[in-house]
């Protein structure tokens, strides 16, 4: 790639993730001061493994229709190229195919006539398998082993993608492109890095803009603007009054990160212990010293597989006679409830689980409760119960019922009616999921894990 | 002897990735960071013990141009399994506030 010490390449970044609320003066702003490219995640591992295992998005289609309308009319009238990365939260094939649906009909309703990229990078579980069996896959902390089995039992497998996709399909000539599963930084770092801006800003620009707003004092409020050229880059709100500082725009780096001064990326090392950030004036902060150190190239791969089932149900405690006596009431609780089960419901419950999980007293953190704390005015006592079918789980609920409801603190006392707030009172909660993957492999040719298919709406609309 | 809560303006707990938890505390200032996030009670071995992981895990970095101290280890099970309780990791700053320095 061609550098330019002149480069300067504007990354319109108008929120921290696609659905939660783009402001059509904010990106109109950004587009008023020059911006090359706009671009945005739209997904993240952050709200846990359901939206991998099941690849439904975790924002409502609505809000994320009415930010793409918003985006997609921009593009349109400014032509410049719109990226959006980790499409439907977990950037899995199903999702991608979510958002693309969503795409397309906006751009039915307004007659707008893209050419739309699709980058797919969920992965065949038994090719990964396979890979592993090669010893081409090494597992991250704290992780340990890279057995081919733990591959093939996940139900779904994508690969972070880095940058180069997103370029191949700029230079293609897409006007859109909606990625699967995305590093966060690498949306942002696309353009700037395809430009001939230093890789070192493009990527630490990446990473204090991927989450919008949250690198300025008021976090809430639209996204940012990043300016990258070959030894700096330059930061700042697109809202008037928004402000970024030094501390703001640095503090950015901790952010979701285990380590503050590096950030591993597909094809390197982002290092910023050697950076230094200076405001150049109220809102705006310029950020230099930071570099990109090449590794061979890897992709990070997450996976998720689905276990057994759980049903809960809710009971509301005011007895005094139970908030005298929390620990002792839940594990008298928690034994006459195992034990009802195993005897009503014999050999055929299988393996289970119940937790009881009282809210007011140590739900949260599940650790002993100090005895000077005050007591607890209410509990909400939430019940759990984990099972290898929804069938079971929910039979075990409702065998537990009675007791969840009436069981006193000792059998001498009269007969307690708790305050359920549902009927009925098990609610069942569907599948659970794990996270099964922290690994990265080895990748000679990133188009071996990556599928780029092109729409290009406007021959469509012709034909 | 003051308690992490009383030299700090901010402590904040988060999922770094599914399989970890990273923890940031911001000093009240340049003096309190100076003085305190180098005590005992900050490091791996005092962190590992609070929060039941193996301390040799155990990320410890001074930031000093914001005052901070990052500090992050291991999910005991990955974000989101059968027995989450928090699963941004966003509540387990609090079981440091109270900690003696």
């Amino acid at each position: 790639m061609k550098k330019n010490s002149d480069t300067v390449v504007k990354v319109l970044v108008p929120i921290g993730a696609l659905g939660m609320g783009v402001d059509q003066s904010d990106v109109d702003a950004g587009i008023a001061q020059g911006a090359h490219v706009i671009a945005c995640d739209a997904g993240s591992t952050d709200s846990g493994p359901a939206y991998l295992a099941t690849g439904l998005a975790k924002y409502s289609r609505d809000a994320v229709k009415s930010d793409l309308t918003i985006l997609m009319r921009v593009q349109a009238a400014a032509k410049i190229p719109l990226l959006i990365g980790s499409c439907g939260t977990s950037g899995s094939d199903q999702a991608l195919d979510w958002t693309r649906d969503i795409a397309l009909e906006i751009a039915e309703e307004f007659g707008l006539t893209p050419r739309i990229a699709l980058l797919y990078s969920e992965q065949d579980p038994k090719k990964i398998a396979s890979l592993a069996e090669s010893g081409e896959i090494s597992p991250l902390p704290p992780l340990e082993t890279s057995e081919p089995e733990l591959f093939r039992s996940c139900d779904h497998i994508v690969a972070l993608m880095g940058p180069e996709p997103y370029i191949a399909a700029i230079e293609a000539g897409a006007d859109i492109v909606l990625g699967g599963r995305t590093t966060d930084t690498a949306v942002l770092a696309a353009v700037p890095l395809m430009r001939g801006a230093g890789s070192g800003p493009a990527w630490h620009a990446g990473k204090i803009a991927e989450c919008g707003g949250l690198c300025t004092i008021r976090t809430r409020e639209g996204g940012v603007m990043i300016s990258v050229g070959s030894d700096h880059f330059d930061v700042e709100p697109l809202r008037h009054g928004n402000r970024c500082t030094e501390n703001t725009v640095s503090a950015h780096m901790l952010y979701e990160n285990s380590d503050p001064f590096e950030l591993h990326e597909p094809g390197g090392i982002l290092k910023v212990a050697d950076a230094k950030y200076e405001s150049l004036d109220d809102r705006r902060v310029r950020v230099t010293g930071s570099k990109f150190v090449v590794r061979p190239y890897t992709m990070k791969l997450e996976g998720a597989v689905g276990l057994g089932f759980q049903t809960i149900m809710l009971v509301g405690i005011q007895d005094r006679k139970v908030l005298a006596n929390v620990d002792m009431f839940i594990d008298r609780m928690h034994s006459v409830l195992v034990a009802r089960v195993n005897a009503t419901m014999g050999a055929r419950v299988g393996q289970f689980d119940i937790s009881l999980r009282p809210y007011g007293w140590n739900a949260v953190c599940g650790l002993p409760v100090e005895r000077e704390n005050s007591p607890a005015r209410e509990l909400g006592l939430l019940f759990v119960a984990t099972a290898k079918t929804q069938e079971l789980a929910t039979q075990i609920a409702k065998t537990c019922n009675p007791w969840l409801f009436h069981l006193p603190v000792s059998d001498t006392d009269a007969m307690p009616s708790y305050a359920f707030p549902f009927s009925p009172a098990e609610i069942e909660r569907g599948q659970i999921f794990e996270f099964k993957l922290n690994h990265v492999v080895a990748v000679s040719d990133w188009r071996d894990f990556v599928r780029t298919t092109m729409l290009d709406l406007e021959v469509t609309c012709n034909a | 002897m003051p308690k992490v809560n009383d030299v700090c303006r901010y402590i904040r707990s988060k999922n770094a990735g599914p399989f970890w938890i990273t923890l940031d505390l911001f000093f009240t200032d340049k003096e309190a960071y100076e003085e305190f996030a180098s005590a005992p009670h900050l490091q791996p071995k005092s962190i590992a013990a609070l929060y039941d992981v193996d301390a040799s895990l155990v990320k410890h970095f001074p930031v000093p141009n914001l005052n901070v101290l990052k500090i992050s280890f291991p999910r005991h099970a990955p974000q989101g399994g059968a027995m989450e309780r928090d699963m941004h990791g966003g509540q387990q700053y609090v079981r440091l506030l109270d900690v003696e320095l």
